[in-house]
């Protein structure tokens, strides 16, 4: 247990100096600009607005800067700052299917209403280290083409399914109140919508591992790649005292639809079923993790056996948090003299005891 | 008070107050600051300070379905009246106190159907750009569209 400590003053301001001068680095080398980092970092700010759950590139950039880098570091800089601002309410729910595509790919139909597009990707890249980025330089520009005519209408390849009754339709919205982590513990069970928002947040490293697991037969759910979609949606908000929806902005989100093998019953036919992972930014790998362990989470309400830890909600959801993580992790390092000074006195106590003991059974030896 | 997903039915006049909300949403504190000298920076008031806070975004379970929220987005609020008592009201994303004061006196502005049009003017080489870098992503994009072909598996 932690106990209180004082003195030390002198040493922190000090060693915080130090942490400025050592983030600064070499005064020969130019300094970062926040504008920098999230132009050419952009896809690590992303990753700090998912799990910092809070959309503000800017703000995303400045913490990473502020951190040096340091991921977890800098959503704890992120979560902290959001704590500084009232709410003005929740939005009107986003759009996907409006979204003005980036990207757009299906491993499940190769021929796609609206198209398939790559664009930004590293995917088919030889993953070869490029050294000309070492020398800076011009670029070619991007190629450019006219979009097809079919470009603007990209339906959910979920919605295709949909309309043959091959999958599973979304939980409908009924209305009902959205739990909301932030301002109430969670309560286990929880339901999907506070699962989803927990996952949306957590850390990516421990959501792909819980993913990766159930690929490799710790609660397998077949999953196909339906879709993954990477554009900018329209924010709405209705503020009271106007009365309707008031565009925000745009933010780019990145949506995967997860198809899984199927779910029947006697009285119903066999159907596809559903993993959904949505994330700010372009966050791929994370929107994909988080789908696969959405389905995972699902078993019960599925009815599949609950045997693994992808399929466990109180250890995925109590464990997802980068922050919580680091916070419990990361107090280890704080004095813990009281408690240790009692745990040494045990420990000698302990080993007299033993030692006595000892040296009873070779008195007994030598006796015999 | 959660607000209503769908709304209000939005007649023709809030949506095309809808989308001038838009056009200032997604310029810049310098476009708007510009449009706003070309209509004369009329006289106004707080009727609130402009403040920073968070909007929960929410989404939908498989893109259409149940809300859920997915994470918080920074929004600056304005609220202003000019002289005539007309307000003016911006909520944008970000934490640009001044850019959201700015859309707020226009949309005042807006308001008085005698100033609209030339609202809408000072507007416009906003409205030009945004459609600009829109169609030039597009082009991107489509230059990236593709087109796979599957082949014939080993065993058939």
């Amino acid at each position: 247990m932690y106990v209180a400590v004082k003195g030390g003053e002198a040493a922190i301001d000090n060693a915080h100096r130090l942490l400025a001068e050592v983030r600064r680095g070499d005064p020969a080398v130019p300094e970062l600009s926040v504008a920098q980092i999230r132009a050419q970092m952009a896809l690590l700010v992303d990753r700090v607005m998912t799990e910092g759950s809070l959309y503000d590139p800017d703000l995303a950039a400045l913490a990473l800067k502020q951190a040096r880098g340091d991921v977890v570091e800098a959503v704890f800089l992120v979560r902290a700052f959001r704590t500084t601002l009232p709410r003005f309410g929740a939005s009107v729910p986003v759009d996907t299917g409006a979204m003005a595509v980036e990207r757009r790919i299906s491993a499940t139909f190769k021929d796609l209403p609206g198209g398939q597009v790559l664009g930004p990707t590293f995917d088919y890249t030889h993953r070869l280290i490029d050294f000309t980025l070492a020398a800076e330089g011009d670029i070619e520009p991007a190629a450019e083409a006219e979009p097809r005519v079919d470009a603007a209408l990209c339906p959910r390849v979920t919605d295709m399914l949909a309309q043959d009754g091959l999958i599973e339709a979304s939980p409908p919205d009924e209305g009902a109140p959205v739990g909301d982590l932030t301002r109430e513990p969670v309560d286990y069970p929880a339901d999907r919508a506070l699962r989803l928002q927990a996952l949306a947040r957590g850390d990516e490293g421990f959501v792909l591992g819980l993913a990766y697991s159930t690929q490799r037969g710790y609660g397998r759910t077949h999953p196909f790649v339906g879709e993954i979609r990477v554009g900018e949606v329209a924010v709405e908000f209705v503020p009271e005292e106007l009365g309707f929806a008031v565009p925000l902005g745009r933010v780019q989100l990145t949506e995967c639809q997860m198809v899984n093998q199927f779910k029947g019953s006697g009285a119903a036919p066999p159907q596809f079923t559903r993993g959904y992972g949505l994330s700010f930014g372009q966050s791929e790998r994370k929107a994909m993790a988080m789908a696969l362990v959405d389905r995972a989470l699902r078993a019960e309400e599925l009815g599949e056996p609950v045997t693994s830890p992808a399929q466990d909600q109180e250890f995925v959801l109590a464990h997802c948090d980068s922050l919580q993580a680091t916070g419990f992790v990361e107090h280890l390092k704080l004095p813990h003299y009281v408690d240790f000074q009692a745990e040494l006195e045990l420990v000698r106590r302990l080993r007299t005891e033993f030692e006595r003991k000892s040296e009873t059974v070779e008195m007994q030896e030598a006796a015999e | 008070m959660a607000p209503d997903p769908t709304g209000p039915a939005p007649d023709h006049a809030v949506a095309d107050r809808q989308a001038v909300m838009a056009l200032c949403a997604n310029a810049n504190r310098d476009d708007l600051a510009a449009a706003l000298t070309a209509l004369g920076s009329p006289a106004t008031e707080n009727l609130r300070a402009p403040e920073t806070g968070l909007v929960m975004a929410t989404g939908r379970i498989g893109g259409d379905g149940r809300p859920f929220n997915l994470g918080e987005v920074s929004v600056t609020r304005a609220a202003i009246r000019l002289a005539d008592g007309t307000s003016g009201f911006a909520y944008h994303l970000g934490r640009d106190r001044t850019k959201a004061r700015l859309a707020a006196i226009l949309d005042a502005l807006w308001q008085d159907p005698a100033r609209r049009d030339r609202v809408e003017a000072a507007l416009a080489p906003v409205a030009r750009r945004t459609e600009a870098a829109r169609a030039r992503a597009a082009r991107h994009t489509a230059a990236t569209r593709v087109d796979f072909l599957t082949l014939a598996r080993g065993e058939d």
